[in-house]
């Protein structure tokens, strides 16, 4: 679907649902717990908390990256606001 | 891919001072919640830095994602390398982490 202007100034189409994110992140890290909050209720401001022990070891941002990459390019585009939180259990 | 003169231009910035933050508006006004949060914590830490808006140039903005492998803006620099972006820093803070990182550099 072509994405006019009216749509970027509106918000249509530059969302994800919170499912849609949450089914993301489980697909990559079936091990973890995860826990995502929608901040201001408009598909478009999250929290998430993730925990997995395969972040044991592994630098602060490479885990983060490891969440960039579940996330397959939307973050910074479709994803707007993710506020990530990375644990090792 | 890049231009190599973005590249460049990247590498230059990153290695002119100690901390260098790629940040959305300026310190004094900055244009985004993110953003704001490192300037407030960097301010905070008495930590000088320099700063690039990326508001205001779309090749550095497009080219310091692809530099980093990061796709998220704001990026703060130190002593040429990555540390992090909002969460991180946030995080290090918090954590008193950032405070020792940066102590050759806190006035």
């Amino acid at each position: 679907m072509k994405i006019g202007l009216q749509d970027i100034y509106l918000n249509r189409n530059m969302t994800i649902k919170k499912e849609e994110l949450e089914t993301m992140i489980i697909q990559a890290f079936p091990e973890a717990k995860v826990e995502i909050i929608d901040l201001a209720g408009d598909d478009n401001h999250y929290s998430l908390i993730i925990t997995s022990k395969r972040f044991s070891g592994i630098s602060r941002i490479d885990q983060h990256k490891m969440v960039y990459e579940a996330l397959d390019g939307k973050m910074g585009n479709e994803l707007h606001a993710l506020t990530i939180k990375t644990l090792v259990n | 891919m890049m231009d190599k003169n973005i590249k460049e231009e990247i590498v230059e910035k990153v290695s002119q001072d100690d901390l260098h933050l790629f940040m959305k508006g300026t310190p004094l006004f900055p244009e985004c919640g993110f953003s704001n949060t490192v300037v407030q914590i960097l301010t905070y830490l008495d930590a000088p830095f320099s700063s690039t808006n990326v508001l205001e140039n779309e090749d550095i903005r497009e080219g310091i994602k692809e530099y980093s492998n990061w796709p998220t803006i704001p990026q703060l620099y130190f002593k040429g390398e990555f540390i992090g972006g909002c969460d991180i820093i946030k995080e290090m803070f918090e954590s008193g982490e950032l405070k020792e990182e940066l102590k050759d550099v806190i006035i």
